[in-house]
């Protein structure tokens, strides 16, 4: 039997997941398109935003007539929000709008660059855990940060390859390689694949998935591209699992050099 | 009537009306919402319980796409 045969699930605060894909519900053209590109991607966790409905027309589109929630896991996130007391605030309607705990906490800073503001994110995860959250954090990809918010009990821990929405691949593998190295809870790269060989990237450096939005649904073809993302999570995560050849410096024939006519 | 504030906006509702009432009124599906009153959360197992009262500030929310 293959290590890849013999892989363990992804186990998040204990929830068993077969992809290590996560995607995004933002950004598509419509609920439908991102329903098509959710089953084609394999995802079985995608995150969801909460937003005041709208009451000058209460019979717009909802997400949850496109993707059920009793199929898919949804992960309330807190995008947009800057303080501790915001993120508290928008889970706590969460958890009632949906009747489950496991949440995406993220403390932003600046909408520049959307950096997650790592005191108050800390900050933030103690009050929720406090209140029976179970909380996947987005972080920088500081490794001390990242161990002290395991220490006070995130069940995921998702530091950034770049900037959300960027697409700018994974700028930081010696910190994510730090940061996979050092905890005992799931490390999710969230943020910065543009295309499939950057999630390959991420999970070659060992972490346990990928969650991205940006990149499928911003792609030509976000079907077709969940599809390779899908593909590049499996091909990333078989190939970190199957261990690659070492570098070497000079060429080294690979037929054999004896036997030459 | 009492004078409400619905996600931002002023609303009026006959005195006595509930939360259930309001969500009525506006032609919202109780099941896939929240809603928050005054910063606090209410269950939906009371929107038919607790009487609105007069300055009221009512958040009612969903789950859009997000990331």
């Amino acid at each position: 039997m293959t290590q890849a045969m013999t892989d363990k699930p992804l186990v998040v605060a204990g929830r068993t997941l077969t992809s290590r894909l996560i995607i995004g519900t933002g950004k598509y053209a419509s609920y439908e398109q991102n329903a098509r590109a959710l089953e084609a991607s394999g995802a079985e966790m995608i995150t969801v935003a909460l937003r005041r409905v709208n009451l000058s027309d209460p019979s717009e589109p909802r997400l949850v007539d496109f993707i059920d929630p009793e199929k898919y896991i949804f992960l309330p996130n807190t995008a947009g929000c800057f303080t501790g007391e915001d993120a508290v605030r928008t889970l706590r309607l969460a958890r009632e709008a949906g009747g489950w705990s496991l949440v995406k906490l993220e403390v932003l800073s600046d909408p520049k660059h959307l950096y997650p503001d790592m005191a108050e994110t800390l900050r933030a995860a103690e009050m929720l855990i406090r209140e029976g959250f179970d909380v996947m954090v987005y972080c920088s990809d500081d490794p001390v940060y990242a161990r002290r918010l395991e220490e006070v009990g995130c069940c995921a821990i998702m530091p950034l390859g770049a900037p959300i929405g960027s697409g700018l691949g994974i700028q930081n593998p010696v910190n994510i390689r730090l940061i996979i190295e050092q905890s005992s809870v799931p490390v999710i790269v969230d943020a910065g694949v543009g295309t499939a060989s950057d999630a390959t990237v991420a999970m070659e450096l060992g972490c346990d998935g990928v969650l991205m939005n940006t990149a499928i649904a911003e792609a030509k073809d976000p079907i077709l591209m969940a599809s390779a993302m899908k593909h590049a999570v499996i091909a990333g995560r078989q190939s970190y699992l199957a261990g690659r050849m070492p570098k070497k410096r000079y060429a080294d024939a690979s037929s054999p050099l004896f036997g030459l006519i | 009537m009492l004078q409400l504030t619905v996600n931002g906006e002023a609303r009026n509702m006959p005195a006595g009306s509930r939360i259930t009432d309001l969500v009525r009124e506006l032609g919202l599906d109780g099941r896939k919402i929240a809603v928050e009153r005054n910063l606090e959360i209410v269950p939906r197992s009371r929107y038919s319980l607790d009487s609105l009262a007069q300055g009221d500030r009512i958040e009612i929310v969903a789950f859009v796409g997000g990331g």
